[in-house]
Parts: structure tokens; sequence; C-alpha cells
């Protein structure tokens, strides 16, 4: 418990510079992250397991659904993707239902970063202004690539207009032990997210591919490395593993971005990805996020869902709460 | 003691029969005086007299926390053979002497409960190996004390080294056949250890008290309890020649605590005593109201009860487990398994 | 939508599943029949003070007749092969699960716990526990009590109202399954679940006056005990009841096993994993609203990192939900009855007239009912009655140690000896630690963890005897 939450206790007066200190070099960065609170995986399950018995129901279901759609990053990441396919995507994320303007838009379209001009500009086009182009980089999915490839990837993506760019660590890395190429590279990437022109940085999310880091210390090793190396969002998975997004790590993610954000008085994103397809897993998340991190992340600047099939189930829901019907895939529509 | 198998050859003048005193606690200690030196001769030591020489006879002790009191009392009673003949003045343990006991053996529990179970069994087959070398003054009072032939007493030794033999053996196997893992449903490690109560009061039996004090002693100790004994109230002195033995077999001070003693006043004090943790009433084998008394009192803390078998005991039976169990407690202890 | 906030909609778990009659009588001879003298008790719902129904007051001569009926089954039920029993056994387990979803409803109405516990936990274990011991009724010779162990003959039980069906299960299966025949008497303030399973003893088939049912208060308890008519004596409860129950049974051939109150540490070292140890503490005290004698009701945390680990552990309390046991999203429901909400009232106020520092986390409570918000106490020590007493409440003390041996000192100084758990990430320091705490059951890294297979019950004035596992089986036969 030497970490943190000890943090905010010993070192209230100066979180910044402690943990600037921490990052001084690959020793002391190691000593830390293995100096945080070990996880226990059958403690951590059980937890995640008990809340996925939350009961949602009527006011707070449509609540969630709705608030569930906002938080989508509705997302191509195909081989076969064309500019047909991410246009296409883009009108659905901007008008989800066309049988009910009330639905809310999506987060952002989550694409290849050759893509993110051409949603863009859809977005633009389609009434989908405030919608946020999220684009992979860094080599997607594997991360196999010179650094300067993936910075590279990451400045073509910003100048193409991405808002937020979804960056893949580097796991061979990490977990070879070497902590501090990882943190280098998170660094990297986020000074590449920089607009040359000025103007707002683009936002960097960082997957870990939690199915690859394989154990829940890994998980929140990794959560506070790119926590400390400047992320905005950590992210689970990419989508393309076998083992995405789970409801236990994702409330370990939580668990550690309420405790930088108790430490550092900085507050990160967390956004699980793949393999959440239907309306219960999502209310499950969004359970999740209440009853560990609170209420402050219960907002798409704070948590995101990295989907594309969900957006069709929560439609789906909606409709049946406001029907009272339950509703089929023939009344959404297919992009 | 060289010369106890001879003392049988012959019984001379039998000292006052201690009458009341072997029902009456209280009356012990205001025997009708005798001359030491004819009590002692006449009663114990007659061969060794006819030759011409004064033995040297023992002085009976208490047992506590590895030392060799006398009752802080200063009170003894008469231990007569069979027949009545003076054999020696045993100590009449008081309830402060039962109150010392229980914290000498309080003291010793965390080490001995803590020797590993191959220590502890060592020990008492030490006991076994010295209790060997000394048959002989074993037999003589067994004789003398239960009344038996010289082969019949010799029997009983035997069979109560055997015993202690036998309950060595069990110090490292009984956890393995009394624990083990339980397949919970669900993600977690989970296994039963026995674990010794602590601090067992042991009214030994009456009628065996030799064999029957091994059986019931040892299965208390073995597994890592400190005990009390309250030996046999008519012949204790077997079990206070076995204190000196579990004093030179490496059995640490206040493991085995011996308080020869009226069964029912020692018994009493210890049943009540908040810091005993169970209780053994072989002694009261015979005495129903009196094991229905103690019981009452063990429940103020609940102590685990031993009774006594209802149609008395074969103290030369197989033993099986049950003395072993009765004074364990079983811990569960429960992980996760992760990673 | 972001001014909204995430209020959880009340989710209540409908009662229509369960139809609760007016009155139930006694359950002898597997007949229902009213008390001899018509001496009838009301029972109540905790969270809403509403009669539920009215239940029998059992007398002497219903408690006669119980164990005469059961003496009569006896003969039959114990020579039946255990293969035979065991279907019975497994059958009950079979209806159990089947009707899991009525008796959840029903035992969160009567005792006040919530429905996610009941539903959760309690009904799941109960059809568990009867499933594992009804496999070893045919077993019995390969159990390591002697090649031929015997049943004892009538088995007397008296249950809490804490666990009322599991405490039943935990009761009855094993005797079944040895061959016993029972008189149970289930816990005053929560008779219905223990009369619906007379119900289901009904639809099993069971043979008449294998299982017995009488209810009442702790005069019925009493009469039970003292019966000459019974070989065994199985209670579960307070300490104070079990000694008298000691004193009833001493010199009698009745065999008795106690499960009693506890005060259990639950010990927290620096190197714990934090959040799963905070989650632990709140199960180990709040679960059942606290009242469970189990409970981790004393947390020993290591002074290094005492602050942090309250202030985590606040944070998770105001998360808890307490309200309608019947809302399925409640963690912590009423207490069962105002005699044991004074109980706790009364000792939590010693909390703070001793000087203790007291601490709730905010919470709306009902207006009816029986309620006490999850509290936790600072700055307690050892000489603090909240330190040393049983509250069987949702009230945790909390206290502080330097060293690992000063944590087994301070766990160990008590006359109870049930529970204890243990967070550290050091494997050899959960092994010496488990070592040296007096205690029947070790949670190491987890917490109030139950299982048939897994032995539980306590040293020292927790009581004697196990329930559960093969250990389970030896409180019902005659092992000599």
């Amino acid at each position: 418990m030497s970490s943190a939450s000890t943090a905010p206790a010993s070192t209230a007066a100066a979180p910044a510079s402690a943990l600037a200190d921490v990052t001084a070099s690959d020793a002391s960065l190691r000593r830390y992250l293995h100096g945080l609170p070990g996880v226990d995986a059958v403690g951590l399950e059980a937890r995640a397991a008990t809340l996925a018995t939350r009961s949602i129901k009527t006011t707070a279901k449509a609540y969630a659904l709705d608030l569930a759609i906002s938080m989508i990053d509705l997302t191509t990441l195909e081989g076969a993707d064309t500019p047909g396919k991410v246009r296409s995507l883009c009108a659905k994320g901007a008008n989800p239902d066309p049988s009910d303007r009330t639905t809310p838009q999506v987060a952002a379209i989550c694409v290849y970063s050759d893509m993110a001009a051409t949603a863009k500009q859809a977005l633009a086009a389609g009434g989908g202004e405030r919608i946020k182009v999220a684009s992979v980089a860094t080599a997607f999915p594997s991360g196999r690539a010179a650094l300067s490839v993936k910075l590279a990837d990451t400045r073509e993506a910003v100048a193409a207009g991405a808002d937020e760019i979804d960056m893949v660590i580097d796991r061979g890395a990490f977990l070879a032990g070497d902590y501090g190429k990882v943190f280098e590279e998170i660094q990297a990437v986020k000074d590449a997210c920089r607009r040359p022109g000025g103007g707002e940085p683009a936002h960097l999310k960082v997957i870990f591919e939690n199915g690859e880091l394989s154990t829940y210390d890994n998980i929140r090793r990794a959560s506070w490395l790119a926590m400390l190396a400047g992320a905005d969002f950590i992210k689970t998975s990419t989508g393309k593993v076998a083992v995405n997004a789970t409801l236990p790590g994702t409330l370990l993610m939580l668990e550690a971005v309420r405790d930088f954000r108790a430490a550092t008085g900085t507050q990160i994103g967390v956004k699980p990805a793949g393999g959440i397809r239907t309306a219960k897993d999502a209310v499950r998340y969004l359970v999740v996020v209440n009853e560990t991190a609170g209420p402050d992340w219960l907002h798409p600047d704070w948590f995101r869902f990295g989907a594309s099939s969900l957006l069709n189930d929560l439609l789906m829901q909606r409709q049946k709460l406001h029907t009272g019907r339950y509703s089929g895939p023939d009344y959404v529509t297919v992009d | 003691m060289s010369d106890e198998p001879k003392r049988k050859t012959a019984k001379a003048a039998k000292p006052a029969k201690s009458g009341t005193s072997a029902t009456s606690g209280k009356t012990a200690t205001s025997q009708s005086p005798k001359s030491p030196a004819t009590a002692r001769t006449s009663g114990r030591t007659p061969v060794g007299a006819a030759r011409g020489r004064v033995d040297v006879l023992k002085t009976y002790k208490l047992f506590i926390g590895g030392k060799f009191p006398r009752s802080e009392s200063g009170r003894v009673y008469e231990v007569t053979d069979s027949e009545g003949n003076w054999l020696a003045n045993a100590p009449l343990s008081s309830r402060k002497d039962a109150r010392d006991a229980v914290a000498a053996a309080r003291k010793a529990f965390g080490g001995w409960s803590g020797a590993t179970a191959y220590n502890r069994g060592q020990i008492l087959y030490r006991v076994a190996e010295m209790l060997e070398g000394r048959r002989e003054q074993f037999t003589a009072e067994v004789a003398a004390g239960e009344g038996l032939s010289k082969a019949a007493a010799s029997a009983q030794v035997d069979a109560a080294i055997d015993r202690w033999v036998w309950y060595a053996g069990w110090s490292d196997k009984i956890a393995q056949v009394a624990g083990g893992a339980n397949p919970v449903a669900g993600p977690f490690f989970n296994l039963s250890t026995p674990e010794p109560t602590g601090v067992v009061a042991v009214l030994a039996p009456q009628d065996s008290s030799f064999l029957g004090l091994a059986s019931v002693l040892a299965p208390v100790v073995v597994t890592g309890n400190t005990a009390l004994v309250v030996p046999s109230e008519r012949a204790p002195l077997p079990a206070l020649s076995l204190s000196e033995v579990l004093a030179t077999s490496d059995v640490p001070g206040g493991v085995v605590n011996v308080l020869s003693g009226r069964t029912r006043e020692v018994g009493s004090a210890l049943a009540a005593h908040q810091d005993v943790n169970a209780l053994d009433l072989a002694g009261t084998s015979g005495d129903p109201e009196l094991a229905k008394e103690l019981e009452t009192a063990a429940a103020e803390n609940l102590k685990r009860v031993l009774r006594p078998d209802e149609d008395g005991t074969d103290w030369s039976a197989d033993p099986g487990t049950s003395r072993l169990l009765a004074f364990l407690e079983t811990k569960t202890v429960w992980h996760p398994i992760g990673v | 939508m972001t001014d909204q906030i995430f209020e959880y909609a009340p989710a209540p778990e409908s009662r229509a599943i369960v139809d609760i009659a007016p009155s139930y009588g006694l359950f002898i001879d597997g007949e229902f029949r009213e008390a001899a003298d018509g001496k009838v008790f009301k029972t109540v719902s905790p969270a809403t003070e509403e009669v539920l129904s009215e239940v029998a007051q059992a007398g002497a001569g219903d408690v006669d007749d119980a164990v005469r009926a059961a003496r009569t089954a006896f003969a039959p039920w114990s020579a039946l092969p255990g293969a035979e029993r065991a279907k019975y056994i497994f059958r009950i387990a079979r209806v159990l699960q089947e009707r899991a979803r009525e008796l959840a409803v029903l035992e969160t109405l009567d005792n006040g716990k919530p429905i996610r516990e009941t539903r959760d936990a309690d009904l799941p274990l109960v059809a568990a526990h009867f499933f594992y011991y009804a496999g070893w009724a045919d077993k019995l010779e390969h159990a390591g009590m002697g090649p031929a162990p015997r049943p004892l003959g009538v088995a007397g039980q008296i249950i809490p109202w804490n666990f009322p069906l599991l405490m039943l299960a935990w009761k009855i299966a094993p005797a079944l399954a040895t061959g016993n025949t029972v008189v149970l008497k289930p816990a005053e303030t929560t008779p219905l679940s223990a009369l619906f399973f007379a119900d289901v003893c009904r639809q099993a088939g069971l043979p008449k006056g294998v299982v017995n049912i009488v209810t009442g208060d702790g005069a019925t308890g009493a009469e039970l005990v003292a019966h000459p008519g019974i070989d065994k004596v199985a209670f579960t409860g307070s300490t104070a009841v079990g000694k008298q129950i000691a004193r009833t049974v001493a010199g009698t051939h009745k065999k008795l096993t106690l499960e009693l109150g506890g005060k259990g540490a639950n010990i927290v070292f620096d190197d714990a994993p934090v959040d799963q140890a905070v989650e632990g503490i709140v199960n180990g005290i709040y679960f059942n609203q606290g009242q469970v004698c189990c409970a981790g009701s004393r947390l020993l945390v290591q002074e290094s990192v005492q602050e942090e680990l309250l202030e985590s552990l606040k944070r998770r309390l105001r998360t808890l939900r307490v309200g309608d046991p019947m809302d399925k999203n409640t963690d912590v429901g009423a207490i069962n009855s105002a005699e044991q909400l004074a109980r706790i009232r009364e000792l939590a106020d010693s909390g703070e007239a001793e000087g203790a520092e007291r601490w709730s986390a905010p919470c709306e409570l009902p207006g009816n009912g029986y309620w006490f918000a999850p509290t936790l106490f600072t700055g307690v020590s050892q000489a603090h009655r909240i330190a040393r007493e049983e509250i069987f409440g949702p009230v945790l003390s909390v206290l502080t140690f330097r060293t690992p041996d000063e944590a087994v000192a301070k766990a160990n100084n008590t006359p109870y000896g049930l529970s204890a758990g243990i967070w550290t990430e050091k494997g050899s320091r959960i092994l010496s630690m488990a070592n040296k705490l007096r205690a029947g059951v070790v949670w190491a890294n987890t917490f109030n963890k139950f299982d048939p297979t897994s032995p539980f019950g306590g040293y020292k004035e927790s009581g004697f005897g196990r329930e559960g596992g093969r250990h389970g089986l030896e409180a019902y036969l005659d092992v000599r």
C-alpha cells in the first residue's frame, strides 16, 4: 500500500513533484510500479460479479441507455474499411435512431488513421460536428514498429483532423520489464498529439491490451505507468485479441484513475473496448463506474465504450423502454 | 530404587489405616503422626532393614512447571497398598497448586504446540525409552497400588510403555487423518488442520494407575496440548514417579503437571478454572454425581469435556483415535486461488 | 444529461411468489397441529413491522410429542439403507432448488436481510448443504469415524434467526444423512422458513416423524434441551445460552455441539491488496447487517496504513445501499428485531461513552422497521466494550497494531475464537499468522466464505464441534 492510496496522505503538499521523482529513472519507475498494492484476482472478480447483479430499472435504465449511447466510440477497424463504410458509420453515429430524434449522438467515430480525414468530413457534413474523430495509431493493433513509424502514424492522424489518438503500448517491452521504454514512448506519442499550428492537442488514449498483459497486477502497473506518462484516457484493449474488455479489468482501471486523481488532482478517463455487445453489459459497466470511480466519471469526457454492435442493442432496448414492446434487428439500421 | 522389586517379599507392621483420609481431603493433613523411622522402614523397605541398612526413601512431590515442589498447602495424604499398608505420603494438592499448575501449563503451551510433530513424537518415544529402563520400579508401584501380582503389574507396565510408543507415532500422522483439503465450490484453497485445544485437565482413571494414566495422558500431549494430571487418588505413586521420567525425557517443563490429591478437590478447581480449555473426566468413572458437577462447572468457559465411559473402560483395548480427537480443534483456512 | 445523477430506481422483488398463511401450527409426526394449549405468537417483518403470520408456541407437551414422534421414526429411518436415505435428502436438495426464489423472498420478509443475499448466498448454500450430506448417507463407514458408526438417535436442534434456513440446513442435513431423526426449533423471530421446509419434506416424501418442527421462544428450546428422550443437542446462538445448555446436558448421555458467538479480528497489513481488503472488511462486518457470528467485527489495521485504509473504507461505505430488503439493489437490510436493535444501540452508545470516535455514512433510514446505519468506530482500544463484546450488528471497531506479533496477541485476546481474517500479499506471513490465530476459521485475503464441504466452528467460548464437511458427521455419530 505504499503507493496509490498512500500518496494523498504522504505527499499531499506536492504530489506532482513526488511522482516526478518516480519517473526519474528506470529503477525508480520500476520500484514504484512494483510497490503498488497487489490485486487479489478472486476478490476483484467477486466484486465485479456482485456489481453485475445490480438491477437497473425504469428511469435509471432510461438514463443509463442514453448515457451509454453518448459514450460510444463507434468503431470500424477492418482491413476492408472503405470511405463509404466510414461515411455510413458517421451517419449512424450522428443519427443513431432515425425513428427517434431524441436519441443522443455517440461520442466519437473510431477509425484507422488513413480514414480520419474521411470521418472528419463526413461528420461535419452530416450533423455530427460535436462527434469526435478518434484514430488508432502507433502500429495498431500489435504496436510492433519502430518508434519513428509510430510517431509518423500519430502525426498523420492528428494532421488529418483526429481529435483523439488511441495508441497501443509496446506490450513486449512492458512484459520484458522495460517500463522506461514504454513510458518514453507514451510521452513521445503524447508530444506528437500536439498540433503544429497550435490548437487543442489530440487527446491520447493509451491501450494496454489487457489480454496480453495477462495479470491484474500488470494492468494496475500499466495504468499507473500510462497515467504518469500523460495519458488522457486508459483503454483496455484493441478488440483484436481473444480477451478484450472485462468487467473486473475495467473495475481495476477505474480504481487506478480514482486513486490517481486523489494523488495528483488529475482526472483520467477509462475506455473498455471490445466484446461489449449488449445493453445489459453496458449498464453493468456504468454501475461499475458509478460505484468505483464515482459519478464524476459518468460522462463521455471520462468514460467511453469502444464498440460497434453495442449501439444497435442499446437502441433496441431504448425502443422497448419507450414502446413497451421488444424490438428486433429490422427496426434498427445496419451500417 | 534398586531394591523395589524385593518389596513384595515382606509386609511388616502395617501403619494405622488412613481410613477417612481416602475420602476426606481436609482431614488428611492431620493424620495421627507415627514414628517416621518405624513407618518408613515398616511400610516400604523391610528387606533393606532386614539386611541392616536403612533404605533411602523417596519423598513424593508434585510436578509443576518442570519442578518438583511440595504442595503449597503443606498437606500430604497417606498412600497405602491394596491391603492398607502404608506406602508413602503423597502431596495433597490444593486449589493454589492447581492454579500454579494451570499457569505453568499455559506458559508451556506456545512452545509445545509450536514444536514440530516429529519433535513431539521423539520426546514421547523418549518417555517410553526411559520407562523401559525403570520397568521394575513401576511394576512394583503398580503392584502395590493396585494389588496386582507382579506378573499382572508387569503386564500393565509393558502395555503402558507400549501405549506411549503407540501415541508417540501419532504425532505426525493425526493431522493427515483428521485434516485435509476441502473441495469447496469456488476458486479457493481450503484446508482443515487439527490443532491442540490448549490446556487440558486430565482426571486420570482411578482403577488403572499407570496404563490408564498413559492412555489418557499421552493422547493429550502428543498433539501439542499441555496437561494437568490428577492421578488416581488411591494409587498416585506411579504418576508421581512418571514425573521423574518426564523430567528426564526432554518433555519441556509445564507440558505435563501432576497434581496428586483428592480428585474432587483438585478436579473442582480445574473444572472451574477459566484458563483451562478442556477436561477429561476419566477419573470420575463410577461417580456420576461428581462427573455431572465437574461438567457443569466446566460449562462456565465452555471447556471441551470428555465424559467417562458409561460402562467403564478397558484400558488394555485398542484405544483408537477418539482420545486424540477429543482435544483437537479443527482450523479451516481459506485462500483465494488466482494469478 | 450531465446534471442528472445515476440514481437506481427501486427494483423490488415480487412477493407474490410466496403465499404466507395467516397462521401456522407445529409440524409433528408429519402433520401440522396447534399447540396443545393453543398459544400462538406473531412473527413480523422487521423491515416494516408488518405482521406476517401467527405461529404456534410449543409447550412442554408439544415438545414431548415431537420427541416421541422422532423416537418412533428413528428405528425405521436409521434402519433404512444409507443409499435410500440419501435419495430422500437429494430430493430435499432438489425441491429446495426448485423453490429457491419463493424461499428467498420468504426469508427476506421474515428476517429483514436483503433479497440479494437470500437469493445469492443463503438459498444456494442451503440446497448445496443437503446435496453434500445426501452423498454421505451411504458412505459413512468410509468417513474415518470407525468401521460401523451408529446414529445417536433423536437430535434436538435449536437455530438462530440470522440465517434461518441455512442454519436449519446445517443442522438437519448431517443429522438425516447419519440416520438420526430431529426435532428442530427455529428462532422465535424467524419461524417461517422452517415451517415452509416442513412442506419441502412433504414434497420429498420424507417419512413422517423424521423431521419435526416446534416453534416457540427460549422456553420451548429449554424444554427440548432438557427432554430426556433426546440423544443429541445441537445449538447455534449466543454464548450465554450455549453455556446454559452445556450446564443442562451435564451429566447426561446427550452429545453436545455448540456454535456460538465471536469477535473476529480482520487483520490488514501494510502490503495488503488494499481494494480487495476494503471489500473484505465491508463483507466481513456489514454482510447480513453484521448479524453473523463469524463477523470480522474488529478491524486490526497496521498503524502505518491506517489513515489511507480508513479513507478507502469510508469512501466505500458511502456506496452501501441501506434500505428495503426486498429491493434487489439493497446491500444492507433491516435489523432482525427491536430487541436486537436495542442491543446494538446500547453497545454503540457505550463506544461513544468510552471515548471511541463514531462514524456512519450518511444514509436515510426508513421510518418503520428496525434499522441501524453501518457504523465504524476509530480510536478503539482492547479495553472498550465494543472491542470485547459481540455486538451482532453493523458496527466495526477499528484498532491498530505495529507488528505481526502484536496483531496476533490482540486478535487472540478474547474469550471467543470463531473467525479471523488476514490481508497481506506475503505468503509466508499468511501461513504464520494462520498458525497462530486461535480461531476455527481463518480467511486469508477473503472473508465470510462458506461451503458445505468446509468445516465451520469455534475455539474457546465460540463453542465446540464442527458443522460442514466430513467433520460435521462426527456430531451425529457414535464414534466410540
